[in-house]
């Protein structure tokens, strides 16, 4: 297979990741990796380089569109930053101490057990109308949307905000160690821990993974992890694919939305713990 | 449906009593007249409505412009380098990728080495500096939400995001070493 066959094929897989990760708040690298290293036997230091970008991509790319449609949280986002870029840091320093193997297994696990609550809330989902968070309320992280499904504008109060930075903290790690943007967490944190709209926990999700993915890619950059040859179709691609689907999750209903997700994260559960195991 | 209920018009409780109420500003909600259940439209000012919507636009079109300008450069340099290179799309007898992507090929990742890359027209330096600008447009879009909350004069926020800012900047020399 020629170069110029890799660019071409890996680009029209980067679209595929672009559309489903814009729509369900990931970044695709869960994709890129696999796809990268199983199919095309690609060393996995660069696959993770390239994933990292595709990251940073989609996040722009969808995030685009939805923070004009002011589906995305701006507050809570950038709020919770600091724990995703907190944790982005620690787990660039992890990388040189920590086997990639038991990392694997746990992504695997919390995956599967976000999955399965989420499953369980699916016909839930009452919003609340009133917040006894103490960190919510000062930073005022709380919102409204216009749920085009519904109809109308739909506000929101913002709760659970200790457990949402952890999470986003042990999501900020995930994510340098492994060169995702670690999205899999982040919705199930805003959604179940935050009580945050499953739309808005997409959005806001897809906001927050390329600030995460930059503060891992400076490091991945400085080693030369990031071949651009890989880098550039995947990039690409996956920016097509953004910009296609961040136009398709005005229509979706959230239900329809969790479901999807819930079957993205258990093929994602069983391919991680499928390598952390062999 | 009938999953998502809006809330009806509470007012905003009063727990955080130490702070004034229109010290903080809303943003990311829509305190448009016809928002049903969006949170005390009291706690509101229409110029700060106006600060928040600018924000939220320049952040749309930092995002949009920063994907714009590196897959520009990106695919500028990806022409070049197949211009360059015929041997990478031939058919038969066409240079297999995997020679090329190796790690002991290694990307121009310096300073020194992306000048020569450049000056050496072959398009590989052009695609990392499109790769350099994809990695920077959250870095600039941090700074455009802390500048808005400066402006918004909402201290909390416009600190959480210079934090976020700094651990930023620290990345990206913890990763040098």
């Amino acid at each position: 297979m020629t170069v110029l066959d890799l660019v071409v094929v890996l680009f029209a897989i980067s679209v595929a990741a672009g559309v489903l990760g814009s729509l369900v708040g990931l970044g695709g690298g869960v994709v890129i990796v696999p796809v990268l290293t199983l199919l095309f036997h690609v060393d996995i230091r660069l696959a993770i380089g390239a994933s990292i970008v595709s990251v940073i991509a989609t996040s722009s790319g969808a995030a685009a569109a939805y923070v004009r449609e002011r589906l995305t949280n701006l507050r809570a986002g950038m709020f919770l930053e600091v724990a995703t870029t907190t944790g982005a840091l620690t787990g660039a320093y992890l990388t040189t101490v920590l086997p990639a193997r038991y990392l694997f297994v746990l992504f695997a696990l919390v995956l599967g057990y976000s999955a399965f609550a989420m499953f369980r809330r699916r016909h839930a989902a009452a919003l609340l109308a009133v917040s006894g968070d103490r960190i919510a309320n000062f930073f005022d992280l709380h919102g409204s949307y216009y749920d085009d499904a519904l109809g109308h504008d739909v506000g929101y109060k913002v709760t659970g905000t200790k457990a949402g930075l952890s999470l986003m903290y042990v999501a900020g790690m995930v994510s340098a160690l492994l060169g995702i943007g670690s999205g899999a967490l982040k919705v199930p944190a805003m959604d179940l821990a935050m009580h945050m709209p499953m739309k808005v926990s997409t959005a806001t999700s897809n906001f927050m993974i390329g600030v995460t993915a930059a503060a891992s890619a400076g490091v991945y950059f400085a080693r030369g992890q990031i071949d651009p040859l890989l880098a550039a179709p995947v990039a690409i691609g996956v920016l097509a694919g953004a910009l296609g689907g961040s136009r398709l999750l005005a229509r979706i209903a959230a239900r329809t939305l969790r479901l999807v997700f819930v079957i993205v994260l258990v093929v994602i559960s069983v391919e991680m713990l499928q390598r952390g195991l062999s | 449906m009938g999953d998502d209920r809006p809330t009806h018009g509470d007012d905003r409780p009063t727990l955080t009593g130490d702070r004034a109420v229109d010290v903080r500003r809303g943003l990311g909600d829509d305190g448009a007249a016809g928002a049903a259940g969006a949170p005390g439209p009291g706690t509101r000012h229409p110029a700060d409505e106006r600060v928040v919507h600018q924000m939220e636009r320049a952040i749309s079109l930092l995002l949009r412009g920063g994907v714009l300008v590196s897959t520009g450069l990106m695919l500028a340099g990806l022409i070049l380098i197949f211009v360059h290179h015929p041997g990478y799309s031939r058919l038969s007898g066409g240079v297999s990728y995997r020679a090329v992507t190796s790690p002991s090929v290694p990307a121009p990742h310096t300073f020194s080495e992306l000048g020569n890359a450049l000056a050496s027209d072959q398009g590989r330096g052009l695609v990392v500096v499109g790769l350099v600008v994809l990695i920077l447009t959250p870095v600039l879009r941090v700074v455009v939400g802390m500048l808005g909350f400066a402006r918004l004069r909402d201290l909390p926020m416009a600190l959480v995001t210079l934090g976020v800012l700094c651990v930023l900047v620290a990345s990206f020399f913890v990763g040098s070493r």
